[in-house]
């Protein structure tokens, strides 16, 4: 395309529609992505959604504050306990319950581990988008399956937990729990420098990853972008540190970023930020208090009438639930700000005028679950 | 002759004893001419087959010994069976034809992919006499180059009458990078002809004191990155490109058309495999032990090192690609050749009384390749490798095509 445009000469196609999606292997989902194309150049880009639309809001307003729990789970699948943390939050802001500081660190614990889980899975499929034959994405599952163990053992989930409660959570951890949990903190740092190894100076990685898909930091503030995306753009915005909430003001953990805010730099943010996880949990199991693992609150809960937002750091993003509750038993309103679906809506922007491969990588770099885009 | 080694030449005896029988039947000579090359191709499929089989099974057990996980170990020991279990699979499925689809076309392409990769066999030696290449042409080289390009006709065959988009698109992809990756391939292989003094296989094979990989790594190294695209092999595999256009130019194919294309693909590995062998690896050569069983291991060697190379590596795009042919490959190639011909003429005018064997040449050789190689990496994305830096990605938004973030979308 830039070597045509420098010769002077017009050696245009005629434009063709392709669909990939909504089944496909890199869609991370039933996602599908209306592309025109000249030749092997992106001309347009049009997402479209809700293949997995289940009414998620709609469905809350008919269930209870507690009912509502395992809703959270199947929106971002891959985070399930992130999202419970963020829905538990804005219910006890509403209803203003006080959460026992022992609940408040395992909390912290879970969501971190969720955290570290959630993006060995990003990097993971994006290397497998870069046509890896699945070989980094096994690796990662190696460290995941450790996490999945832990929740396991907690609550007797693997991948949908309904971990947290109004108040609290729903078990205190087994004796087993923190000594395996020290053990993977211990190695942990060692896997991710193995990941960073094999990726970091890969020639081939740099040739697909560097400037590709360019996010520039004013692009990404307009499109209300979050998480690694905005981070990876050179833009110092954390929750966890803007907004802290639990008890995230006692940890003294770094916000990594990057600079150009290609391909590469979301890889890069992504990986520090495992490291970054992996010192949050060793000052949470440190300071681990002993004490109750749920506030005293009743079955059903009826909030005062008024509105709440909380929102916290998800792997992905800032995550917010919006209540507004009207005295009843059920949520009057229920609305999810999704990181995921937010950060997609650059996805035309930053893909145009590449190559029917770099769509897949940076489609993939944005990071993507199907049940929080739809819900 | 005891029985061990007649096992041994098994091929070579089973032959003998088939010619025996036909002469003493009194049959027309050009009649057992026929009949010895149909016992040729029978027992060229009896090699081959095993072997990709075992291809087949070793590719699966391999990958997932490096990522970790068992791989097929339910169907016999080891698993040894899961190919033949997938085939009854495969044999079974429905055989799909897309509509507005070219029918004939559709059912050609595998047939045509299937046998432009088992002819190559019929040049490969695999021992010397009895053992040797079915047809032991003296432009052995020249054939196997000539057929190898036919297996683009029927992916492009196969892509075109698919009437699917991704299918179209990795046809495409096929008939840029293969045509151009033959190109230094056959460069690469003229260096080792040179050397040899000939296009025959055999004879090639016959001039290997020690493997000609020694004296031409450079022409190696080309040969096998070229045949390694041409395989659609990780990191090359745009064709299929699994993550982008689903499986590429076979995207509309099921059933037995799908596993001829999939036998095919494994036939090409081996073909190379057998290729890298007798070009650069001293062919059956070896001490020991009997001459066909040098050269299994050998081709294994080379599949493992392919399998290596798919595991770890990921995809490079398509413009990456064909620079790397046009831009690192070709002038490294010509360079070889061009070093390997001065080193010819100056064996043969001066230097042919100090041995038998150029070793001078070896050292030169490696050097050379270590130097090129190096700079040319340095080199290499300054001419415009397929890396981009920013500060190009700028210039391409305000080119119109993607979206310069101060100005409306075009």
């Amino acid at each position: 395309m830039l070597q045509e445009a420098s010769l002077g000469v017009e050696l245009r196609t005629e434009p063709f529609v392709l669909n990939f999606g909504p089944q496909h292997p890199s869609t991370h989902g039933v996602f599908r992505m209306r592309v025109t194309l000249d030749g092997e150049v992106i001309m347009d880009v049009e997402p479209i959604f809700g293949y997995l639309h289940r009414g998620i809001e709609k469905l809350a307003e008919g269930r209870t504050y507690t009912q509502n729990i395992p809703f959270t789970d199947r929106m971002d699948y891959l985070a399930s306990m992130v999202n419970n943390f963020a829905y538990v939050l804005a219910v006890e802001k509403l209803a203003g319950i006080e959460v026992p500081e022992r609940a408040e660190y395992l909390r912290v614990i879970m969501a971190e581990l969720m955290r570290i889980s959630r993006l060995l899975m990003s990097v993971g499929f994006l290397t497998n988008e870069l046509g890896a034959m699945m070989t980094p994405l096994l690796y990662m599952y190696r460290e995941r399956e450790k996490i999945l163990d832990f929740y396991d053992m907690v609550c007797g989930q693997r991948l949908t937990y309904n971990y947290m409660r109004i108040g609290g959570v729903s078990h205190d951890i087994p004796p087993e729990f923190l000594p395996a949990v020290k053990k993977f903190v211990r190695e942990m740092p060692g896997f991710v420098d193995e990941y960073d190894q094999l990726l970091k100076e890969n020639e081939i990685v740099l040739a697909r990853t560097k400037g590709v898909g360019v996010l520039p930091a004013d692009v990404a503030i307009n499109n209300s972008c979050s998480g690694p995306l905005l981070r990876a753009s050179g833009v110092k915005w954390d929750i966890r540190k803007a907004d802290p909430y639990s008890v995230y003001d006692r940890f003294d953990f770094d916000i990594p970023t990057g600079t150009v805010g290609d391909v590469y730099d979301r890889y890069r943010v992504r990986i520090e930020e495992m490291r970054q996880s992996v010192r949050i949990l060793e000052q949470a199991i440190e300071q681990l208090p002993p004490g109750d693992i749920c506030a005293k609150v009743p079955n059903l809960i009826r909030p005062p009438k008024g509105e709440a937002y909380g929102h916290i750091e998800a792997p992905t993003g800032e995550l917010g639930f919006y209540l507004v509750s009207d005295g009843s038993i059920a949520p009057y309103r229920f609305r999810v700000r999704p990181p995921e679906l937010i950060n997609l809506t650059v996805l035309r922007e930053i893909s145009l005028g590449w190559k029917v491969a770099d769509l897949i990588v940076i489609f993939g770099s944005i990071d993507i679950a199907l049940g929080e885009v739809d819900r | 002759m005891n029985a061990w080694d007649y096992i041994v030449d098994l091929f070579a005896n089973v032959r003998a004893d088939w010619l025996e029988f036909l002469y003493d039947h009194g049959l027309a000579s050009s009649l057992i001419v026929f009949l010895d090359s149909l016992i040729g191709i029978t027992l060229m499929l009896m090699f081959v087959f095993p072997i990709v089989i075992i291809f087949i099974w070793l590719e699966r057990r391999f990958i997932a010994w490096m990522q970790l996980r068992p791989g097929p170990n339910r169907c016999g020991p080891f698993g040894l069976l899961q190919p033949v279990a997938d085939a009854i699979k495969v044999l079974v499925k429905e055989l799909i034809m897309p509509a507005k689809g070219d029918k004939v076309v559709h059912w050609v392409a595998p047939a045509v992919l299937f046998f432009s990769a088992l002819m190559v066999f019929a040049v490969i030696p695999i021992g010397k006499g009895e053992l040797g290449a079915l047809a032991d042409l003296n432009i052995g080289i020249l054939y196997i180059v000539a057929i190898g390009s036919l297996g683009v006709f029927a992916i492009f065959m196969a892509g075109w009458s698919s009437n699917n988009k991704y299918a179209l698109l990795g046809a495409m992809r096929a008939v840029a990078q293969l045509v151009s990756y033959e190109v230094p391939m056959v460069l690469s292989i003229v260096g080792v002809v040179l050397i040899a003094g000939s296009l025959q296989m055999s004879r090639i094979v016959d001039q290997q004191t020690i493997p000609f990989i020694l004296l031409q790594p450079l022409g190696f190294l080309i040969y096998f990155l070229g045949a390694m695209t041409e395989l659609n092999r990780s990191p090359m595999d745009q064709i299929e490109a699994e993550s982008e256009l689903t499986t590429g130019y076979f995207t509309e194919y099921s059933g037995m058309k799908f596993a001829t294309f999939f036998l095919a693909e494994y036939v090409n590995t081996l073909a190379v495999a057998a290729i890298v062998t007798t070009l650069f690896l001293g062919g059956w050569k070896g001490p020991f032990f009997p001459v066909w069983a040098w050269f299994v291991v050998k081709l294994f060697i080379v599949f493992l090192v392919i399998l290596w190379m798919r595991a770890t590596l990921i995809r490079v795009r398509i413009d990456q690609i064909m620079a790397f042919s046009w831009k690192f490959l070709l002038p490294m190639a010509l360079i070889n050749l061009f070093i390997t011909g001065a080193e010819v003429l100056v064996w043969e005018e001066w230097m042919s009384g100090w041995a038998s064997f150029p070793w001078p040449f070896m050292f030169v050789n490696w050097a050379i390749a270590a130097v090129l190689i190096l700079l040319w990496s340095r080199l290499f994305f300054k001419l415009g490798g397929g890396r981009v830096e920013v500060g190009e990605v700028w210039a391409r938004y305000s080119q119109g095509y993607g979206v310069n973030p101060q100005a409306p979308v075009p």
